[in-house]
Parts: structure tokens; sequence; C-alpha cells
């Protein structure tokens, strides 16, 4: 096994001599409130051994009832995917041992998913800056439960290797996953990082709409695991695949994809052949380590499980979910851009920062779009990125954000000041209004006091306004910035250059 | 020996409503009993003497204040130790579960203790019930007490033994493919397998969940009906449990037992019978037959031609699931740890564990099983085995399209010595042959003593097969047939059975 660097041919080298194949498994932990097959609560980051019972400790005696709102949610995803859903499925005991799996068997779904035959439209940008759309088929999406966690103790790096002891934490046990799978995706080329990364960002975007999952690729509540084999161009034959476990954020999808077609290319330009084998992904190294070898045909001892009765969701009821789907993301993304009015550029920054729906409610309070974005993307994102915390928790709301925008259409503040009203806002002082009060935050307009600080910036600066007498208009910036600067920035910016413009021309 | 304890159920309840009797006093009187004869007959793996006696006295508190929780309220229990209890050891037979304490009670033993039923004890079993005569338990075989040389019947050979010796009125079993009833037959006492489903397995350490049933161990059919009554119900805890309520079981006992059968059709299964099978053992099944039809039933034959798959299905389908049942104990988390000496590896420890915790009769069905399943085999075994239940459970249906009921001996010999089959897995298979398809199809049965064989002495059993939900339809039936036995013996078979000499424990 080849735990060794290798000396990788590049990308497009490789890409030159071979197809590549490629193959994803999304895990997608759902958001239930209660476990796959018990009433257990499945909040994340509690206590370990808390959130646990008979059933998902696997206990003799203990039996197993599926979670309705688990099989409501797996519907959603399907019919969101296009897929079939299934009239009649089962669950099937998977039989292997596994260290953090309190039964030695995971109950899943094997022959029978819940839904099967769907596609995916992925859309990814050519070089020209134009969207190309790329099909992604899906295979099946079924049901099963995750599996608990270890912890190693006493090893320098957290792993099993060197660590004293292991401990398990079985809060996880039991709650309910989705396990995508796609069809073999070919044709893709040399985008082929690039569609796998697009597919598991728009698949995760779904899930954000429907609902169903936290979607978070940080806490593990999605998983990637990327399949990925060559063969040599123009072959129908597919390669002999690697599958890279738990890949977790988009980046490193692309990255994974890309370094195992690096990888495989070396080994077979070489006249050697491909392991099929599970590997680790190393987020800091961008690259792959052999896990365990894998034969195709990995004897879990299938067969279904007994102490479940049969899931068969009425048509009626399907239908019913059908009409709870929410607007296709790439639609409504599409949809509110031209409504926006935003630059592909916009909406790209608007997208990646997660303001979309922050600036949907912020319109909705009665903000312009543009403001809305410029509040949210190039001043609140700023905090939020300070703090650590996502945009939507930095601890201003969009009816709060509109609010702000009002009073500097009403010029009761300008931006500069708006800033502030904003840190009052995160710091809990109260409503903008009260903020503006305790800071002494309002702008001043009044001509008097206005009129002497022109003055005194004119007496400081003769060079300045000599400038401005001469035509050079431009050069009131700097008696403004005076200005401002005696005035504490509440200054209203517009009136002060009236005034110098009346007194200088 | 108290001649309360010869009392049946239903008699001791009218004793302790009518004050009497207390239920401290009939419970020490089965303890007493236990401490007389278990030395001897080994039908209890833990006694709870303290626990039953407080929780006598309870139930005598409660009949003074009038507040009864059921109509069992009183009557001492022994439960098989297959069931989960709170506070009590649950080992199943077996050496690998010694000394675990599960922290839930089984559905069945809530509901006996939500009745007000003191709990005597854990019975004795074949190990994980594995096995037909109770000499697989991993603390040393129980004795029948109708002679202490000979088996008591398997798995639940502690049970049968607990209320043919008189020292439980009442007691559960479970049966996978004959264990309440065979047990029953060899020990001349009733016992009866439910519909699949009619109560909740929660709770049941599972052998093979798909054939799995808790029943009832009594001396009368009364007693039984009114143990099903109680423990019966839909478990929102097992999704498998019939969602519909039974109709009274007690109230279909009592109607039968005044005998007329007129206009019922009762069918005699061809192929359980006949040549192979015990002489005497078809004489009293066959003056039974007499005794149905001078009751005015109409007896014809019936041919069940796929029953001779039964038992081969039964082998192929129960260690499936069983070697997937028994894959949680690993030795990590509960139950017997064996570490090798040096420095083992957690495999080490595993495999060294189990080694010494499974019996070989378990071994040898977890082999079996593993080997059933794996991949390429499935078809070949497992499939085939649930097509064989498919085609049984058409031959019951065509069967019962024809009669009201099917009988047939329960067992095909009475109790055989003790180590006798014990070297020949197949031989003792065998006990369990005319049970099995009633697993296999999820129809209730029963088995009620219908004499003593002539060359030996020892009881027989008379099985009596319904359609599936049909369970108030064995209770008349059997309760029919049990008065018409009675009143040509004068007297409970049970009357007959050798009294037993005491022996210190």
């Amino acid at each position: 096994m080849s735990t060794t660097a290798v000396a990788l041919v590049p990308f497009d080298t490789a890409l030159a001599s071979y197809d590549p194949a490629l193959g994803l498994e999304v895990h997608v932990e759902l958001n239930s409130n209660t476990k796959m097959f018990c009433g257990c609560p499945t909040e994340f980051g509690a206590e370990p051994n808390t959130q646990v019972c008979p059933v998902c400790l696997g206990l003799p005696g203990a039996m197993p009832v599926v979670n309705a709102k688990a099989i409501e949610s797996a519907i959603r995803i399907g019919l969101a995917l296009n897929c079939e859903i299934a009239e009649w499925c089962r669950f099937a005991r998977k039989n292997y041992f596994y260290p953090d799996m309190p039964k030695n068997f995971q109950t899943s779904q094997y022959d029978e998913p819940i839904a099967f035959e769907g596609f995916m439209d992925v859309d990814i940008q050519n070089a020209a800056g134009e969207t190309e759309t790329f099909r992604v088929e899906i295979e099946r999406a079924h049901m099963e439960e995750d599996t608990g966690k270890s912890l190693h103790v006493g090893g320098a790096t957290g792993r099993i290797h060197g660590a004293d002891y292991s401990l398990v934490d079985y809060n996880r046990a039991g709650i309910p996953l989705i396990e995508i799978v796609t069809k073999p995706i070919r044709g893709a080329g040399e985008k082929a990082p690039e569609i796998a990364k697009a597919y598991v960002a728009q698949l995760r975007e779904l899930i954000v709409a429907l609902g169903v999952s936290d979607a978070r690729m940080d806490q593990g509540s999605i998983r990637a695991d990327v399949n990925l084999s060559l063969a040599p161009k123009g072959s129908d034959v597919l390669g002999t695949r690697s599958e890279t476990k738990n890949v977790n954020s988009l980046r490193s999808v692309e990255r994974a994809v890309r370094y195992e077609v690096e990888r495989h290319a070396a080994i077979l330009n070489d006249g050697g052949k491909v392991l099929q084998e599970t590997r680790h992904w190393h987020e800091d190294t961008g690259v792959t380590t052999s896990g365990r070898e894998k034969s195709d045909a990995d004897d879990y001892r299938y067969f279904p499980e007994p102490d479940l009765v049969p899931v068969a969701p009425s048509r009626a009821w399907v239908d019913e979910l059908r009409l709870t789907l929410p607007e296709n993301p790439t639609v409504r993304k599409a949809r509110l851009q031209a409504e926006y009015g935003f630059t592909d550029l916009e909406m790209r920054d608007v997208w990646a920062a997660g303001a979309l729906p922050l600036i949907e409610a912020t319109v909705a309070a009665g903000a312009t779009p543009q403001s809305a974005r410029k509040w949210w993307v190039a001043e609140l994102l700023r905090r939020a990125n300070d703090a650590g915390v996502e945009l939507a928790a930095v601890g201003v709301t969009p009816v709060q954000v509109a609010a702000v925008q009002k009073l500097v259409e009403a010029k009761t503040i300008n931006d500069k000041l708006a800033r502030q009203v904003f840190d009052g806002l995160i710091a809990g002082e109260g409503t903008p209004e009260e903020i503006i009060a305790a800071r002494g935050l309002a702008v001043v307009s009044d001509d008097g006091a206005l009129t002497a600080a022109v003055d005194a910036a004119i007496e400081a600066q003769p060079a300045v306004a000599d400038k401005i007498r001469g035509g050079n208009h431009a050069a009131a910036g700097a008696l403004i910035g005076g200005v401002m600067k005696a005035m504490g920035g509440q200054a209203d910016a517009a009136r002060v250059r009236e005034i110098i413009m009346e007194k200088l021309t | 020996m108290s001649d309360l304890l010869k009392k049946s159920a239903a008699e001791l309840v009218e004793l302790l409503a009518a004050g009497e009797i207390s239920s401290v006093a009939l419970t020490q009187a089965c303890l007493d009993r236990i401490a007389e004869v278990d030395g001897t007959i080994h039908a209890f793996l833990h006694i709870n003497a303290e626990g039953a006696i407080a929780e006598a006295a309870a139930s005598d508190a409660r009949r003074l204040r009038g507040e009864l929780l059921s109509p069992l309220d009183g009557v001492p229990i022994a439960v098989k130790d297959v069931l989960t209890t709170i506070g009590q050891p649950t080992t199943c037979g077996s050496k690998i579960l010694e000394g675990w304490i599960p922290p839930y009670d089984a559905t069945v033993v809530r509901k006996l203790r939500e009745g007000g039923l003191p709990i005597l004890g854990k019975t004795n079993m074949d190990e994980f019930a594995m096995g037909s005569s109770t000499e697989h338990s991993a603390y040393g075989p129980t004795a029948n007490p109708w002679d202490i040389t000979r088996i008591p019947g398997g798995s639940g050979g502690g049970s049968a033994a607990a209320v043919a010796a008189f020292e439980a009125p009442l007691a559960l079993g479970t049966d996978t493919g004959g264990s309440i009833r065979q047990p029953g037959a060899v020990t001349g006492t009733v016992g009866v397998k439910p519909t699949y489903g009619a109560i909740s397995r929660y709770g049941l350490v599972a052998m093979a969940n798909s054939l799995d049933q808790v029943g009832p161990v009594t001396r009368t059919v009364l007693d039984s009906a009114l143990l099903q009554d109680l423990v019966g119900g839909h478990d929102p805890l097992d999704s498998t449990s019939l969602p519909e309520a039974l109709p009274s079981l007690a109230d279909a006992a009592r109607l039968g037992a005044a005998g007329d059968l007129s206009g019922l059709k009762v069918g005699v299964i061809k192929e359980l019978g006949g040549e192979g099978w015990q002489p005497g053992v078809i004489t009293r099944f066959d003056e039974s037959l007499e005794l149905l039809k001078a009751a005015g039933a109409e007896v014809v034959e019936v041919s069940c031609p796929s029953f001779v798959h039964a038992l081969a299905a039964y082998y192929l389908v129960m260690p499936c699931e069983a070697s997937s049942n028994l894959a949680k104990f690993d030795a990590m988390r509960y139950g017997l740890r064996v570490t090798p000496s040096g420095d083992p590896s957690a495999e080490d420890v595993m495999r060294a564990s189990r080694d010494a915790g499974f019996g070989d009769e378990v071994k040898r069905r977890i082999i079996l099983g593993t080997y059933a399943l794996s991949s390429g085999y499935y078809d070949a075994y497992y499939a085939s085995a649930q097509k064989v239940r498919t085609l049984i459970q058409r031959d019951f249906d065509a069967a019962f399209a024809q009669v009201d009921v099917l009988v047939s001996p329960t067992a095909p010999t009475t109790a055989w010595k003790l180590g006798e089959k014990l070297d020949d897995p197949l031989a003792m298979y065998k006990g369990d042959l005319a049970t099995i398809p009633a697993n296999l199809a999820g129809v209730p049965g029963i088995s009620l003593p219908a004499g003593l064989a002539d060359e030996d002495g020892l009881p027989v059993g008379f099985q009596i097969l319904a359609p599936a939900r049909a369970d108030d339809r064995l209770y008349r039936v059997g309760a029919a047939l049990e008065a018409l036995l009675e009143k040509q013996w004068g007297a409970p078979l049970l009357s007959q059975a050798p009294a037993l000499e005491g022996a210190s424990k």
C-alpha cells in the first residue's frame, strides 16, 4: 500500500491521457429532534453519553422504532433530487464490526432505498465566465443511523495510534443520516474537481433550503466520500476506484479529486495497478493516505431488519410533501439576482457570505437591495469574521439594518455614524434611536455651527482654500475632512460642501 | 407441600379476593417450595425472595384499600431469564451475560409490575434460548419434575419445571421454535405461543427476532388466558406488535370450559404424526381427538405439504438472525471480559471473551448463521428459507380455509433422558418438529396435557393451532378439551406427578 508520497503527475498532463469517473457519497445528518430509532435528543455538543438509552446503546433486548420525522425528511430530500419514492421499502442490517457501533450492525437500507433514480443539475462557470450546467445522476438516497464517536486519549495526535486508551461517546449513535449516492459521473474531464465541489455545494444549499439539516461541514453534519477512477481516454471501461472518506470542506472536495487524479495517473503511467481501497484526506498537507483495502464484495451480510415493519409511504403523503418543497436554490438565486440587479460579482459575494436570506429579509423590511447588500456584505460580514461567527449570528437583525438605513436616508445619521449605531446594536445598547441619543451621534446640519467650522477649516488650510478659489473643486475634500474631524464625524457632509462652495466660489 | 400451591392462579385469585389467604403467605409458600425442591429441579437462576415478598405486601395493602391493579394482582410469577428486569440479573442462561443487571424492564415485566404480580425470580433456560432440553444452560440443566433424570424441554425448561414442580403458579416463557409448547408438553403444563406481535418483545433478548414470541406457561388454560390478557397488547416500543387489541382471552377460555364444541371443524395435520412418532404419544393424541368429536367437533385430516421443509427453513432463518444479534457481545461494555496475558489487542480480548462466554450450541449457530448470510450464499440459504416460510404460510391459509383449528401432538416424544441427545444436535432439533411451523408463519399455538404415555408414564402434549389473531379460538378449544380430559382423570394431570423429595439448596 502506498502510504509514502508518490511522484504525482501534473493534473493537466493526467487529463490528457485519462478520463476520470467520479462518484460522490454524501452523508447528511438530519436535524430531527430525536434519533432515528428512539426518542433520545440529538443536540450537538452535549456531555458525552448523556443522550442515550437502551435502544441507541444497543443493549440486549432493546428494539428500534422508526422516527417518522426522519422518513419525512428523507422523502423531501428524495423529491428535491427528482427521485422516485419507494412505495414500500425496508431497513436492513449491515453487519460489520466498528468500535463506535453499539450493536455491531448498522441499521441501514440495502436493496430497497426510500428514494432512487434522480438527478441534480449542477452549475459551473466556464473560462468565459458563463454558466454551464452539468447533470449529475443520483442512484439512491437511503436512510441509516450514525455511529458513536471515539476519543483517543494519551497520544500526541488524538489519533488511535499512540493513544493510551480510547473512550466512546454514544450521543451521536442513532442520529438519522441520509446517504445520497451518485451514479458514476463521467464526461467531466478536467472539470471533475470543480464539478465535485459544485455538486456538494449545491447539494448543501438544497439541504439548507429544505431545512432538514444544519448542513455544517465543519461539524460533520454533511460529510462527503469521494470515489475516483481513471480510464484511458476514450475507454468505456471504468478504472479501479479509490474511496476518499469524510472530506469535510468544499475546498477539500475539489482538492481531493485533483490529488487523486494526479496520484492515479502516476501509478498508471508507471505501469502499476491502482488499489481498490479507502483513503484518508489530510486537510493540512492536501494529500490522501491509504486506509484499508476494500474488495468489491464487502461481506456485510445484509438481511432485512426483523424488528422493524416495512416503510410504506402513501402516495397521498408523498404528494403532500412534494408541495412543501422550497424553491430550488439555484432557481431562487437567479431570480433574486435579477430582481435586485446585482452584478455576478456582487451576487457571488452575497452568496459566499450566506447573506442572501438576510438581504431578502432586509429588503422586506423596507431597505433597497443595494443598501441591504452594502450593510451586510461590506460592513457586517467584517464584524462576523472578526468575531468568528456566522453572518446571521453577528447580533444585528434585518429589521434593524433596514431601520438604520432609513435613518441614513433621512440624514439623521450618515454612513460613518451608522457604523457606530451597529456597534451599539451589537453591544445591546437598545434601538438605533436610543443609541443615537445615548452616543450623541446625530448629524449636525445647523448652518450656524457648520459655517463656523468651515471658517475655521479655511483658516487652518489657506493653501487648500486658494486651490478651490482657483477652480480645483476636488480639493474641497480636504476641507470637508477638516470639518468632519473637528465635529467628530457628525457634520452633514453634503451641506458642508455647499457652504464651502458658497464661500470660495 | 402446602395445598395452596396446587391451586390454579384463577383459584388463588378467588382465595385472595375472599380474604382467605394473603399474597405474602402465598408468595412465601412459593419461596418455601423453591427452597425445598429447587436444589433438585434447578428451575431458577435467580431468586428474588425479598423483592417478591415486598411486592406481595404492597399487593395486600392495595387489596385492603380496594385498589387492585389487575385481576392477577398478588399472584406470584416466575420469569424466563431472557426477559430484562430492573434490579435482577438477566443472563439468558449464558456466561457472557453473567451478572448483567439491565437498566430497564422488558415491556411484559413492566406490565407484571403494573399488574401487581410479585416476581419470584428468573428461570433457567438454554443459553440464549438455543436448545430443546435446557441442558445448554451455562448454569447447568433443569430436571423434569416427573422424572428428575429427564429433560424438562427447552429452551424454556426452567419456566415449565417451575410451574410443574409447584414452585410458581404462573410463568412467562418465550417461544421461537417451540420453547414454550414443547417444555409444556413434556412437563404436563399449559404453554401458549400467541400470534406473532400479540405480546411485546421489547426487552426480550432476541434469539431470532422474526420468530420469537413471549407467552404464558401455566397449569390451566384459563390461567394462560388471564396472563396473556394482562401482558398482551400493542407496545409503541415494538413496531412489530399488533396495533389492534385481541378480544378477551379469559372470556374465551371460560366459554370453552362448558365443553360444547358443536360446529367446530378440527383439522389433523397429516404431516405431523404417524410413523417415527412415539406410539404412546399418538395413542393419547387420538384419544383426545375422540373427546373432541364427542363434544360435537368434526375432525378431518388436512395436508400441509410444506411442513416437511419447516425444520430446515427454521435452522437457516434462526441462526442468521441469531448470529447478527449476538455480535454485540464483544466484552467491551457489559458482561464477561476475559483478558489474555501478555499485551493483548482488543481483538484478542474479544476472541478470548467470546470463546469463554459462549457455549458450543451458541457457537454452532453463530457459525451457521454467519455462513448462511455471507456473500454468495444468501440466495441459496436465507432467501430460500424465507420462500419456504411463504409456502408454509400458504399451507396454513389453505388449511384454515377448511377448518377452524389445526391439531397435532406437540412433540414427537415424551421427555428424553438428560444427556441422551446432547451429542446429536439434529436429533435434538427434531423435538421441535411440530411446533416450528407456527413460528415460521406467525400463527398462535397452545400445548395442553393430553395424559401420560403408556410406555414411560410421562406427559404427552396436545397442540392446537389457529389463524393469526384468532388466539381466542385456541383458548376456547383448549379449555374445552382440558375440561373433558380432567373429567376423565378426576383431577388435573399434574396431581399425578410424583412427590418431589425435599432437597436443601
